[in-house]
């Protein structure tokens, strides 16, 4: 096992809706990044990203992402990463969107 | 306009039934991905980084109203309520849910549209001069071979699995609207001495990660050998093309490998047999497309209304300026409807604005509707008596950016905002960029440029053919734009040169601003275009001012 192990989620899209989910520590998906579960060790990530892979009636592409730990949760580390927490930038549409309006309703 | 035949009509709804089995199979578990993903790919849908995308082949460019009132539909009922239209005359629809993808299928085929080969290596959707059959500078009007090209390479059981995906333009002007230098093959129109109109065939451009210019393989093609000489192209490159590395498969290595002269004798070796085996019956159904295509009944009327407002209204007369080019037919004008409002995402539409395009046209456009390949609509036929009403109605719309051709007609791809490969954006420069110019007041100073943004090196905003090219890169977890200068996607096509290291994100558009402030310093005269100072001066003084030494320049 490398000792220099970034950190990972396991991330994927909704199969129907195509939303971007996080693998959670229950093995459920969640929308948010800060729910996920970070895997500090290569082989429990990759054992969970072969579980989620294997999930095909949930989600599709699972792939692990490198990620930190923050007050909140994992955080994204990469550019990409943090873009799909939200949605695009030329549209308040996706997850930024979605999310904001669960808020209010709640 | 072309309608479908019997056999097309049965062959788009048996495919949208097939692919709604294969969606219920997907979603109940008998497909697993592996299985399902190349199946929904050849029917345009992929997985994007947000969500799925849904493809849709506008063929040569052009709808009817009712077809682009069916996009706003599919638009609203099934999206976020617009769509975008792409550089290869697609349209993407950027939030189609998977179990509603059979329905969005079945409502184009409603209107003869679809999604199939828009993905996979196959033969793309047939792009064309958006001004196909308005201009005035046109030899004859490309589209009966455009479209006879996609009856002929719809499920071409010979070419659903070729070494790379394969896309064909074509062109009937001299003046080259669709990129043909830089299209796997480029067909443009030519007249030999006799007078007869034939094809000038290019093969083996291309752009993404290995930019390439196409060389001529013929000369002179008569239009009755179209599909066997197009056949015995890609007869050649299926055999030869390179199924061993992804990023060599494209004809254009073919090409560049095996040498366009070796090329050019294999084609015409396989081309003495393709032709032995066409019977005729491709002319036959040519004749009856070339009758779907007849031009509409132009009107003769007097062009007074519109030499009025030209005269008065100064808003009219900036739009008219930019946004409108020569038809071939007197009293008429070509319109092009800028989908690049400053501060909007390049290629975007709402319904709303789908809706009045398809009015516009049916009212005062022949029912004829454009997409071009830089992302704007074109009504190609409008009486120019008709341009004020025209005007007001696009205004009213949103739709009425005077700008064709000038720094902020910005082509830019999905980029990292929706695209699953982007290596960063590309929206938001563009957005940005057209705002910023927008401020300083100084786009109609410059005047025509070409800028393209691309989001990774794959070049699906042509950013190699752009007087201005934007590479967005990922360096070391940072997006970083590269900058080329110099390209040229027209009939004097060049790819562009690479200046210099890259900028950040935030840096873009001061540099951007450096290299046209150092070109209005160094033209000769206002009527002196970038791309033609650039050309006069080579690099060095625009590397200068990019790179910020150039102050000399104020000296000067
Ligand atoms: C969003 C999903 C898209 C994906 C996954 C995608 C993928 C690709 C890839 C992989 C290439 C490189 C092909 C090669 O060199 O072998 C490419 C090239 C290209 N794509 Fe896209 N693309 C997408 C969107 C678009 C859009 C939105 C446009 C139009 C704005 C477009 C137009 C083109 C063009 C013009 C090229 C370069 C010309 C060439 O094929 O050589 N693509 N695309
Ligand atoms: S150039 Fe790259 S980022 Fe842009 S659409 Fe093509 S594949 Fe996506």
């Amino acid at each position: 096992m490398s000792r220099s192990f970034t950190p990972k989620v396991v991330t994927a899209n909704d199969l129907r809706l195509g939303d971007v989910v996080y693998l959670t520590q229950s093995g459920k998906w969640s929308r948010l990044h800060g729910e996920a579960h970070l895997f500090t060790d290569e082989d429990s990530a990759n054992a969970a990203l072969a579980s989620a892979a294997a999930q095909s009636l949930v989600v599709v592409g699972a792939y692990l992402a490198d990620a930190k730990a923050g007050p909140h949760g994992p955080e994204p580390v990469h550019f990409r990463e943090l873009f799909r927490t939200r949605g695009p930038s030329n549209y308040a549409h996706g997850k930024q969107a979605d999310l904001a309006a669960a808020q209010k309703v709640a | 306009m072309y309608s479908y035949s019997d056999f097309d009509e049965g062959f788009v709804r048996t495919r949208v039934a097939q692919f709604a089995g294969q969606v219920a199979r997907r979603l109940d578990g008998s497909l697993t991905e592996e299985e399902f993903r190349p199946l929904r790919l050849m029917n345009g849908l992929y997985l994007q980084l947000h969500a799925y995308m849904l493809r849709v082949a506008i063929p040569y460019g052009t709808l009817s109203p009712r077809q682009m009132r069916q996009l706003a539909m599919i638009a609203d009922t099934y999206d976020k309520g617009y769509g975008h239209f792409t550089t290869r005359q697609n349209i993407q629809f950027n939030w189609p849910k998977l179990p509603d993808v059979p329905a969005i299928l079945g409502a184009l085929a409603d209107v003869e549209m679809h999604a199939i080969q828009t993905s996979g290596n196959c033969v793309r959707n047939v792009t064309a001069d958006h001004f196909a059959g308005a201009a005035a500078d046109e030899i004859e009007d490309p589209r009966p071979y455009a479209e006879l090209l996609r009856q002929w390479s719809m499920d071409h059981p010979e070419f659903q699995f070729l070494p790379r995906k394969f896309k064909i333009a074509i062109t009937g002007s001299p003046h080259d609207r669709a990129v043909t230098r830089a299209h796997d093959i480029g067909l443009r129109m030519v007249r030999n001495s006799a007078g007869e109109s034939g094809f000038e065939v290019i093969v083996g451009g291309g752009l993404g990660r290995t930019p390439m210019l196409g060389h001529v393989v013929r000369q002179f093609l008569p239009i009755a050998d179209l599909l066997p000489y197009v056949e015995a192209v890609l007869s050649v490159y299926n055999t030869l093309g390179r199924r061993d590395n992804k990023y060599k498969a494209r004809i254009k290595i073919t090409v560049h490998e095996t040498g366009a002269a070796e090329i050019t004798r294999m084609v015409e070796e396989r081309f003495v047999e393709t032709r032995a085996q066409f019977g005729g019956a491709d002319q036959a159904l040519l004749a009856d497309i070339r009758a779907a295509f007849a031009p509409p009944a132009f009107r003769n009327a007097d062009t007074a209304a519109y030499d009025a407002a030209y005269r008065t209204d100064g808003a009219f007369r900036a739009w008219a300026d930019t946004n409108l080019s020569a038809h071939r037919v007197d009293g008429y004008a070509i319109v092009t409807v800028s989908l690049k409002a400053h501060g909007d995402t390049p290629g975007d539409a709402t319904g709303a604005q789908m809706r009045v395009l398809a009015d516009l046209a049916e009212t005062y456009g022949h029912s004829d509707l454009r997409i071009s390949h830089e992302q704007n609509v074109i009504l190609p036929h409008v009486h120019k008596s008709d341009l004020p009403a025209v005007y007001a109605a696009l205004k009213a719309a949103g739709l009425a950016t005077a700008n064709i051709g000038l720094l902020s007609d910005i082509i830019a791809c999905p980029g990292m905002d929706y695209c699953s490969l982007a290596t960063a954006r590309s929206i938001p420069v563009a957005q940005e960029l057209a705002l910023h110019f927008k401020a300083l007041d100084l786009e109609h100073d410059i005047g025509p440029i070409k800028l393209k943004i691309s989001g990774c090196i794959n070049a699906c905003g042509h950013h190699h053919v752009g007087h201005i090219g934007i590479l967005g890169l990922d360096r070391a977890g940072v997006e970083n734009y590269q900058i080329t200068l110099g390209g040229d996607g027209s009939e004097t096509a060049a790819i562009g040169e690479k200046i210099g290291p890259g900028f950040a994100y935030d840096e873009v558009t001061p540099a951007i601003e450096r290299l046209l402030r150092a070109y209005l310093e160094l033209r000769l005269e206002a009527g002196e275009s970038f791309i033609n100072a650039y050309r006069r001066l080579g690099p060095a003084p625009f590397k200068a001012a990019l790179y910020g030494t150039g102050d000399h320049l104020d000296a000067a």
